[in-house]
């Protein structure tokens, strides 16, 4: 299936959980949120929340700031 | 510990906050960090960049200095309360630094804002420490909603400019209740070691460090000028007088 994540198409396996995404991008799991159609995942919801086909999706992290 | 920064229900032994921001490069970063004694340092939130790691963090974690995480960029409270929602789960912190501002010109924050982001986040159980102008009444208005600091701007983010209304600073030192935190517009020693004097509870800076020729000698500097500024508040310094009065006997 076809997600949007951070404003890119890309492609993630049929009926991933988040972490399952995160692992499919290559993202440490560590550090990162997520939100799905502008919802927060909560971290403890990562292996049990599905991302639907079609999603806009934001992984976020922390970089130098302020 | 001797005399610490009490912020809600953590104590810091340095009353320096530094931020990430402005640093050519990690190695500088932490140099820069470690000289400058900071035990709690700013991170923003933005997009996973794919190809790159969680550097910052890893430098932070090495250095045992927690992570304050900021919403810069946000203009409305609901941009800022997702970031930091975010925030709270990318690193398992309910701190943050909350910013709004009004525009990119002068990243003024915007006080409507800024107080109905902050009451948000207070009643979802953050610890939130709002960056603010330097306006008595508003400071007054933020702690009163339960931030856990004030952190009213000497001058405009990243100019450097110093501390452009001490007595404004010095208001809303008498009147609060919770610790106040000079944040902005800090160019150099003199400056941190100022708001120390006015009575603030610590300094949060990041340019004046980052982007200095020197950035590790200027967070040695900053971190001297931030205990000499707190010495002299408590010291009890001389009246300022019109004329001289000599120090020396007179024969």
């Amino acid at each position: 299936m076809f997600v949007r994540i951070n404003g890119a198409e890309r492609a993630v396996p049929d009926g991933a959980t988040v972490t399952e995404m995160l692992a499919a991008l290559g993202v440490p799991a560590r550090g990162v949120a997520v939100a799905i159609d502008g919802a927060v995942v909560a971290r403890t919801d990562h292996d049990r929340t599905v991302v639907p086909d079609g999603a806009d999706v934001e992984v976020l992290t922390a970089v130098q700031g302020g | 510990m001797d005399d610490p920064l009490v912020i809600g229900d953590r104590q810091y032994s340095s009353r320096l906050i530094t931020g990430t921001g402005g640093a050519s490069n990690l190695a500088v970063l932490e140099r820069a960090l470690k000289a400058s004694g900071t035990e709690l340092t700013t991170v923003s939130i933005r997009r996973v960049d794919t190809a790159g790691g969680t550097g910052v963090l890893e430098v932070l974690e090495r250095l045992g200095i927690d992570p304050l995480p900021n919403t810069a960029g946000c203009r409305t409270a609901a941009e800022a309360v997702l970031t930091a929602r975010m925030a709270r789960e990318a690193l398992g912190t309910s701190w943050v630094k909350l910013e709004v501002v009004a525009d990119d010109r002068t990243l003024l924050p915007d006080p409507v804002e800024l107080l109905d982001a902050a009451a948000t986040l207070v009643d979802d159980g953050f610890t939130v420490l709002p960056y603010t102008n330097d306006d008595p009444v508003l400071a007054l208005r933020l702690e009163e909603l339960g931030c856990a600091a004030v952190m009213p701007l000497g001058s405009p983010i990243g100019t450097g400019l110093g501390i452009r209304n001490p007595h404004n600073i010095e208001l809303i030192v008498a009147r609060a209740n919770v610790p106040v935190i000079l944040d902005a517009g800090i160019g150099t020693a003199s400056d941190a070691a100022l708001a120390m004097e006015l009575g603030c509870a610590a300094v949060l800076l990041a340019t004046s460090v980052t982007r200095a020729t020197d950035p590790e000698a200027m967070a040695t500097a900053m971190r001297h000028a931030v205990l000499g500024g707190r010495l002299a508040h408590g010291a009890g310094r001389v009246p300022q007088r019109f004329w001289a009065q000599a120090s020396s006997p007179p024969r």
